[in-house]
């Protein structure tokens, strides 16, 4: 990878000050989209170009933009800033290194949109990055970048930085827009749709952070350029954040379509001790674990490749866990996430997370016995496609994989393992207490 | 009272909004009463809730539903510890008990001195500097990571952060 595209903050040093900024090009992509492109040629370019949504589900942005109900107004543009996946830090080196390319993303997005108001939902422990933001929004109001009748032109546009307040679920986008509404985070029913009835029941749109910080450049090189990067279905580079079990995690920002094993070996330095990958979580911990075979290590990291061997690429962050990892233990951490998150609204998600981790628990301090695995088996398997939103899907993912694909690691703990056949020994427990999280 | 102490930060905060929408400053006005009080009381509920013209009851859900919202007092500093998965595949669940020990406290307890409530927490999106914390105070909200994975936090490490933090 010769030169970043979102994280060109590695490749120019002080990025993040406006006067660097501008003199790489900044801001010249949105001056020329209010300038010299009709919104419906920004949607356009960004549709042609091919990017797809980078918080997880991957759907084309272009086309997102072009849902927008006709002639309905106003309308409003929300970042999604509430990077909460376990193992995902991407957002977060975009929002602190590369502010402007994001707000100059932010601003294309509401030009296209025709909002005149756009807001950056922040996790609330982004509390200093929010307020170095709000000194960059300052310093754009007054350069003119932001406000009234823009370089001159008819559009006016100004941002604000929203922060939550600790709740994995306003990742998603309907609760997401409850929360900015000032209520619980808890997904809406769909239809309609944010696009038809969003912020304020206003037509909105809803995109990740690290989505919008392409959208400059595919402004200012052309759709045809950002589709010769990435394959032809995903294309662009993607930020890929790497972490678990390897000699140097972190964010790596490489075409879609790179193989795991060039982002573990090649970038990530390999796993320590030389151990084997046992599995890995391709989404955070949203995944269904991929064990690491060498099947596994050559698939390509684009959105179909992923999907073709049972496990979404999502938010690409990829966990790496190592042959002494204890898949039981493993889902015994997710479940307590997601029980944790469950905003509580949908039965299953609720009542399936409890059970879970009720029985996961069960499971590490070896008081279980087999009945109660297949137990786990089922009260997981009665999540999915059950609720409002994909949380109870995602909880469910990493326990009934890991059931399949890793089942003597859950016996070995079972009380009446030992009757059965040999089981294989059991990997390391933790040594310490699980800490029970605040709030539970 | 807020309304007084803080007029020029609520019409800021309730500026970002529409008019029709004060609503939306919920959060916002909560983490300025959280700044004022250490944590939100009953009263502090009917206080915040007359900014905005939002039942005492509804501004309640709120608090109960986020993380970062206290409805009882704590340490004057919350150090919070991820503990989640990729952490804990770097140790973080042995620094946490490693932390706690040297404090003399379990999870979810206060320090003797009243300065420090430790709690571990779900990922807090710095899972390659791992293991690391964050401290909630009155002043908002940092970070304090690992340099890098060659060279962890030690527990040694995060407790002179700790002292650093006190005198802040």
């Amino acid at each position: 990878m010769p030169e970043h595209i979102l994280l060109r903050h590695r490749d120019i040093p002080d990025l993040h000050k406006l006067d660097v900024y501008l003199k790489n090009g900044g801001y010249e992509a949105f001056k020329k989209v209010v300038m010299t492109m009709t919104p419906q040629q920004v949607i356009d370019e960004v549709k042609s170009a091919g990017l797809r949504g980078r918080g997880g589900a991957a759907f084309p942005t272009g086309v997102k933009w072009s849902f927008l109900t006709k002639d309905s107004f106003p309308r409003y543009v929300v970042v999604n800033s509430d990077e909460s996946e376990p193992g995902t830090f991407k957002d977060r080196e975009i929002l602190e290194k590369n502010p402007h390319q994001f707000l100059e993303g932010v601003m294309i997005a509401a030009y296209a949109a025709q909002a005149n108001v756009a807001y950056n939902y922040l996790r609330g422990e982004f509390w200093d990055i929010s307020a170095a933001l709000d000194k960059i929004l300052d310093e754009l109001r007054q350069k003119g970048f932001l406000g009234k009748n823009l370089f001159g032109s008819k559009y006016s546009l100004d941002i604000h930085n929203h922060l939550g307040a600790g709740a994995y679920i306003c990742g998603e986008e309907t609760a997401l827009l409850e929360s900015m509404e000032g209520k619980l985070g808890q997904p809406r029913l769909r239809p309609p749709f944010p696009a038809d009835k969003g912020l304020y029941r206003k037509p909105t749109v809803v995109n990740n952070t690290e989505t919008l910080t392409n959208v400059p450049m595919i402004i200012a090189k052309g759709a045809a350029w950002y589709k010769t990067i990435g394959t032809d279905k995903s294309p662009g580079t993607k930020i890929f954040c790497l972490s678990g079990n390897v000699n140097k995690p972190g964010n790596y920002e490489l075409p879609l379509g790179t193989t795991f094993r060039t982002l573990i070996y090649e970038h990530g330095g390999g796993v320590p001790g030389d151990k084997k990958v046992k599995a890995l979580m391709t989404a955070g911990a949203s995944s269904s674990p991929l064990a690491g075979t060498d099947d596994i290590l050559d698939t390509p990291m684009d959105y179909e490749s992923v999907a073709a061997k049972g496990a979404m690429l999502g938010s690409a962050s990829i966990i790496v866990l190592d042959e002494t990892v204890d898949m039981a233990w493993l889902a015994l951490k997710t479940t307590r996430f997601f029980k944790h998150e469950s905003c509580g609204k949908c039965t299953p998600c609720r009542e399936g997370t409890y059970w879970m981790l009720n029985i996961l628990e069960r499971v590490n301090k070896n008081e279980a016995t087999k009945a109660d695995i297949d137990l786990l088996d089922n009260v997981a398997g009665q999540i999915g496609g059950k609720c409002l939103c994909l949380l109870g899907d995602f909880a469910a993912a990493p326990v009934l994989t890991s059931l399949k694909k890793f089942r003597a690691d859950f016996d070995a703990h079972a009380k009446d393992a030992k009757k059965a056949a040999p089981a294989p020994k059991p990997a390391p427990k933790p040594k310490v207490e699980e800490p029970v999280p605040a709030g539970d | 009272m807020l309304a007084e102490k803080y007029r020029s930060e609520i019409d800021t905060i309730l500026a970002k909004y529409p008019p029709d929408q004060k609503r939306s400053a919920v959060m916002p006005l909560l983490y300025l009463a959280q700044k004022e009080y250490g944590y939100i009381s009953k009263a502090t509920l009917a206080e915040v809730g007359a900014l905005i013209d939002v039942s005492p009851t509804d501004v309640a859900g709120i608090v109960g539903f986020y993380t970062l919202y206290y409805d009882h007092p704590g340490g004057k500093r919350r150090v919070q510890i991820c503990t989640d998965l990729p952490c804990a595949l770097r140790g973080a669940e042995k620094f946490a008990e490693g932390l706690c020990q040297k404090l003399g406290v379990k999870f979810n307890e206060t320090t003797k001195d009243g300065e420090f409530t430790v709690e571990a927490v779900m990922c807090l999106a710095a899972c390659d500097k791992a293991p690391m914390f964050q401290i909630q105070d009155a002043d908002g909200i940092h970070y304090h990571e690992s340099e890098s994975a060659d060279k962890p936090m030690t527990v040694e490490q995060a407790l002179a952060i700790l002292e650093t933090e006190k005198k802040r």
